[in-house]
């Protein structure tokens, strides 16, 4: 079994935004970085399709040079291998572009399972995985929370308010994963310097003309008047108050 | 043109088609331009003459289109719009809308703009859309190069409104499927067992985060919402990446949006992912014993302290004022 798993690096934004001057991109001086949620889970499936069904697990992703981060992280919890799309531009690049340039470069690799995150938690375009699936002529469900392998086959479940959508379809395809599919674990001290050794295989990609263009960010309207109720323990008593004027008792 | 994706459930149209269908009327009112529909379903044809005001409504309808079927109905769009030519197509932004024009993007080679909110005319056409990022806490203004203009609206961003106006022209379509678009199929649907009080459902939700410290200190917040009317317990990102909680307990952009009338946030710093998932609530009362925690920024009562003593003494005080 061969297994791809795309993630995209996101800033680790904490408490709130700052935008730059331009007002077109999240200010990221003093922000860490990360592997974007629901890709950190689409990471753990892949990792743990191969412990169970054996074969190999790629990570690739599309960013700059130092989202070699990222891969490392990824490698470190027990990806094989890893590839870097490096575009330093790739704020700028629309999902039909990041989408081409992923289906090029995998389309000789013969993988028999893509993982990709339903959304990233940046850009939320909820589509990149379904654009490669297309391109490749692969099957895809979105959106899924439980994955399992049986004879050639995958069986994926969405959540929905009524319950569990069960879909099977054959390999080779295309899953776009949800936080909760399982709990991504931490890499290993072990497995942090074993990912030092591995390298990651770089290449420029091709970016098609682009379709979209961000012309600039803003924060929408917040309309909430903070009232302290109080300090330590001796604020229980307006607490219970204020619970009951509002109906919660 | 624009033309309607319109997702149904049940043999109705569900809530966000028809907040679709009024951006769509809205949209074409300042484009002087005319809306279309198309309606996809095992027995849908009786609905299409309640889309009034629109001019036609492009119908398919086969015993083997019953739920969404994803590539048929993405192959059935796709051809529709080669057709019939809209200069924008609207889909709602739910999870089956989003899939749905994904697919229909990806089969034109078109762009998609996700998550709308807003639509820039310039000229007398579309010229670009203001769309969610980071779950809607920040928007971006992103202008669309291609034609047509493939988007979809971010739910609950318009208010449903009646239509009004004339029957439809209603009209069939005939698209030839084949096995391969039936390749992504539902197998089965597996009910859930329903068990207490649903986060969605909630008229207060408590939640916790890293504050809590482990799944142990749950337990008391488990015990306040037992005290309050129609309350359930919910948590942060960090609690359910701890395994304190299930991560359908999960309040935030990766978990479950809520719109309580009232959320307590308990030991909640106030993350941006979190924060996405609770913005919708009614009021939001803190405890966080940082003042300067972002949660006191977002939230309309704080009370500044350590949880682990004033959780105890507020369960103490809601059980005096119960018995009294």
């Amino acid at each position: 079994m061969k297994v791809l798993v795309c993630i995209k690096r996101v800033p680790d934004t904490g408490g709130g935004f700052r935008l730059t001057a331009d007002n077109k991109r999240v200010d990221t001086t003093n922000l860490g970085f990360a592997i974007s949620p629901h890709e950190e889970c689409a990471v753990e499936e892949a990792i743990r399709i191969i412990e169970k069904h054996g074969g190999s697990s790629t990570v690739l992703t599309l960013g700059p040079m130092a989202a070699q981060e990222q891969l490392r992280e990824a490698l470190a919890k027990g990806i094989n291998s890893a590839i870097l799309l490096e575009a330093d531009d790739y704020e700028s690049w629309d999902a039909r572009a990041v989408a081409h340039a992923i289906a090029e470069t995998v389309k000789p690799m013969g993988f028999d399972l893509l993982l990709f995150g339903n959304e990233s938690a940046d850009v939320c375009n909820y589509q990149v995985g379904l654009r490669v699936a297309h391109l490749l002529d692969v099957p895809c469900v979105s959106g899924i929370k439980a994955l399992e392998i049986q004879n050639g086959k995958a069986i994926a479940k969405r959540e929905s308010s009524e319950g569990w959508e069960v879909y099977e379809v054959s390999l080779p395809a295309v899953f776009t994963v949800k936080e909760g599919i399982n709990v991504p674990r931490h890499p290993s001290l072990r497995g942090i310097m074993a990912a030092k050794k591995i390298p990651i295989e770089q290449k420029k990609p091709i970016r098609q003309n682009l379709q979209m263009a961000r012309k600039l960010l803003k924060k929408p309207q917040e309309g909430r008047q903070l009232e302290i109720l109080g300090q330590g323990v001796e604020a229980v008593g307006k607490v219970a108050a204020k619970l009951r004027e509002l109906g919660a008792i | 043109m624009i033309f309607v994706l319109v997702e149904t459930a049940n043999q109705k149209l569900t809530e966000s088609s028809w907040e679709t269908l009024t951006a769509a009327r809205d949209l074409a009112q300042k484009l002087s331009d005319t809306t279309e529909a198309l309606l996809i379903g095992s027995s849908v044809r009786a609905l299409a003459p309640t889309l009034k005001g629109l001019r036609s409504v492009s119908v398919v309808e086969d015993p083997r289109l019953a739920g969404y079927i994803p590539e048929a109905f993405a192959k059935i769009a796709a051809e529709a719009i080669q057709k019939k030519r809209p200069t924008v197509v609207l889909a709602p932004g739910t999870e089956m809308g989003n899939d749905w024009l994904a697919r229909v993007a990806a089969r034109l080679d078109l762009s998609l703009a996700t998550g709308c909110t807003e639509f820039f005319i310039e000229n007398g056409a579309l010229k670009g859309v203001t769309r969610t990022n980071w779950g809607g806490s920040l928007l971006e203004e992103t202008e669309i190069l291609s034609t047509p203009k493939l988007l979809t609206l971010q739910p609950h961003a318009v208010a449903a409104q009646p239509l009004a106006g004339a029957e439809p022209s209603v009209e069939a379509l005939a698209v030839t499927l084949e096995d391969r678009d039936f390749r992504v199929r539902l197998k089965e649907l597996v009910r859930k067992e329903k068990t207490g009080i649903s986060l969605t459902e909630a008229k207060v939700v408590v939640g916790g985060g890293r504050g809590l410290g482990s799944a142990e200190a749950f337990k008391m917040l488990e015990e306040l919402a037992s005290l309050l009317n129609n309350a359930a317990v919910g948590a942060t990102r960090v609690a359910t990446s701890n395994n304190w909680r299930p991560h359908s307990d999960q309040i935030g952009q990766t978990g479950t949006q809520i719109a309580p009338d009232l959320y307590i946030a308990v030991g909640v710093s106030g993350a941006i992912q979190h924060m996405v998932g609770c913005k919708n609530s009614k009021k939001i009362l803190a405890i966080n014993k940082d003042p300067d925690a972002p949660i006191f920024q977002r939230a309309d009562y704080g009370v500044i302290g350590d949880l682990h003593q004033i959780v105890p003494a507020l369960i103490a005080e809601i059980k005096r004022l119960k018995g009294a």
